[in-house]
């Protein structure tokens, strides 16, 4: 069990999000990073699917109500287990009674705890993700907030795994040169980008788009040049997916996430592709992003590529867990 | 409302990597969403298929995997589109009581602008006649509506508004439907119902289902 000490509000248990309810109007939800908390999951020793709290406003304190082990992955965020630092991307063992505490990010917007059995709340509608506009899964159908107390599932001894990191995606498969100050995120094109003048769609790649306040996880409203078709598109209303760039009639265009609505009528322009979602998970309000135009060949690539990544640190990270205890002294 | 789409062959985009859009091709009529019915039936029996979500005359196809060729996807949902014959569904129909108008009623001033009708004709007209329910989906238990008079269609808002009460009954271009959850929204609210559109606790958890009619009752009319 886990006590939460303080928390503001925004902060939810999610796991890798509801699937297959989006006929009866059930957004995903889930992780905004995905890879984030899979990973974390896999360092403890968890299953990728187990869930986890994701944090995105800070500062974040809980306490351990026995001991277990821990994971902190996604944003770069100073973390203390009892004053002392603790490592992005990095799992250790805690000890009954022991505080961490989570500063606001140097880099990223949200960060991911685990803990070794995963959060055991009931699945709902086959997921522990919090779905908060409808107010069920996660605890309470809620944001999380000071004295809640987090069951754990019991899992089997700790092992003798030790303390270990692992190299975090944003550093395994960075896209261009360093930039901090832009997010690059690739993307296809989706029905109606046809319906956009041809300098439209010109100024649509070579934009840096800023995210605007008007942004949480259903999706990230930009502002920028204005976008806009030579007539008005009147949509029926269709299937949404993560990521799907839509155009309102304003032109200035909406990126729907997690918590999107599983359907909408506005004018499509592009897709950001799965395997960059976490990309724009971890983007911030204030922080520009570019989109890539990519062709669905890309596409498959760039997936294959984050599945070759992941596949590799949770190599990695069972040898970690399996080192015998000499191996570790120096 | 003439859609993009209103003649010739459905259309096939792709959603990223995680979905396909199917878009039949002409007006939004009964007959296309009840093929729309059928052809979701067949492709939720493909191996890669995560799930079938219809829309209004359109299918989003989302998969577990990406296929490798996706043209040779879309042929294959083509072929799909012509063996699927308009399926009938035998609903029930639902009555929805409606307070009209008020501070609730948002837009009512603005459609009765664009439509050039009465604020008591705008109610009499959407009040009149069954709807078929064509789609769940946008929030929980929301209904995509079919049969409003084409007399009351209102294009969405240019920009939606930020928080829209759950209840709000609203035209958005030929569609009319009940929100379930407070949440942007760029439908013209006209009204408020009172009804428990979605509950986890209960099963199923959507009060409505592909196939069902709604009647929506004047419960009240409020300047």
């Amino acid at each position: 069990m886990i006590e939460v000490l303080s928390s503001l509000p925004l902060n939810t248990v999610q796991d890798l999000g509801r699937k297959g309810q989006r006929h009866i109007g059930v957004s995903t939800a889930g992780a905004m990073d995905a890879p984030a908390l899979a990973l974390g999951n896999c360092m403890v020793g968890n299953e990728p699917e187990a869930a986890g709290i994701e944090v995105q406003t800070f500062p974040f304190e809980l306490r351990f109500l026995a001991d277990l082990r821990f994971a902190i992955t996604g944003a770069n965020a100073e973390a203390t287990l009892d004053g002392r630092v603790v490592m992005p991307w990095w799992t250790r063992a805690a000890r009954e009674g022991q505080v961490l505490r989570l500063n606001y990010p140097a880099q990223g917007a949200r960060v991911y705890l685990a803990f070794q059995g995963g959060i055991a709340v009931p699945r709902i509608l086959g997921s522990r993700s919090t779905d908060v506009r409808s107010g069920f899964g996660g605890f309470e159908g809620r944001f999380l907030k000071r004295d809640d107390r987090l069951p754990l599932s019991s899992v089997g001894a700790q092992g003798r795994a030790r303390e270990f990191g692992v190299l975090p995606p944003a550093t395994a498969l960075a896209i261009g040169a360093p930039d901090q100050d832009i997010v690059r995120v690739r993307a296809l094109r989706a029905g109606e980008y046809d319906r956009f003048p041809v300098a439209v769609q010109r100024t649509f790649w070579q934009s840096s788009w800023h995210i605007t306040h008007q942004s949480d996880r259903a999706g990230y409203r930009f502002s920028g040049p204005k976008l806009s078709t030579d007539s008005h598109i009147e949509m029926r209303s269709y299937g949404v997916v993560p990521g799907l760039i839509q155009v309102p009639p304003g032109g200035q265009p909406i990126v729907q996430l997690s918590d999107a609505n599983t359907a909408g009528g506005y004018p499509k322009i592009a897709t950001v592709i799965e395997a960059d979602l976490w990309r724009l998970g971890q983007a911030r309000a204030g922080d520009k992003v570019m989109f890539i135009d990519c062709t669905y060949r890309e596409a498959l690539e760039a997936k294959a590529a984050l599945d070759a990544y992941l596949a590799r640190v949770r190599r990695e990270i069972r040898l970690a867990q399996y080192q015998p205890d000499e191996a570790v002294a120096p | 409302m003439k859609s993009e789409h209103s003649n010739g062959a459905p259309k096939v985009s792709l959603l990223g990597t995680l979905a396909v859009l199917f878009e039949a091709p002409g007006a939004f009529e009964l007959v296309a969403q009840q093929r729309i019915w059928a052809l979701a039936d067949i492709v939720r029996e493909w191996p890669e298929v995560l799930e079938a979500v219809p829309g209004v005359t359109n299918l989003m196809v989302a998969w577990r995997e990406a296929p490798q060729d996706v043209e040779e996807y879309r042929g294959a949902l083509l072929s799909a589109w012509e063996r699927a014959l308009p399926k009938e569904m035998s609903g029930r129909t639902i009555e929805i009581p409606v307070v009209y108008g008020g501070a609730r009623a948002i837009d009512l001033a603005a459609v009765a602008a664009h439509t050039g009708l009465d604020r008591r004709e705008i109610i009499e007209i959407h009040s009149r006649v069954d709807y078929t329910v064509c789609a769940v989906g946008s929030a929980p238990g929301f209904g995509y509506l079919h049969g409003l008079d084409v007399r009351l269609a209102c294009p969405r808002k240019s920009v939606p508004t930020l928080r829209v009460p759950a209840g709000a009954v609203s035209i958005g271009g030929m569609q009319t439907g009940v929100s379930v959850v407070t949440s942007p929204n760029g439908w013209n609210v006209i009204g408020q119902a009172h009804v428990s559109m979605f509950d986890v606790g209960r099963e199923p958890p959507s009060l409505l289902s592909a196939g069902d009619r709604v009647r929506f009752v004047i419960e009240r009319i409020d300047a």
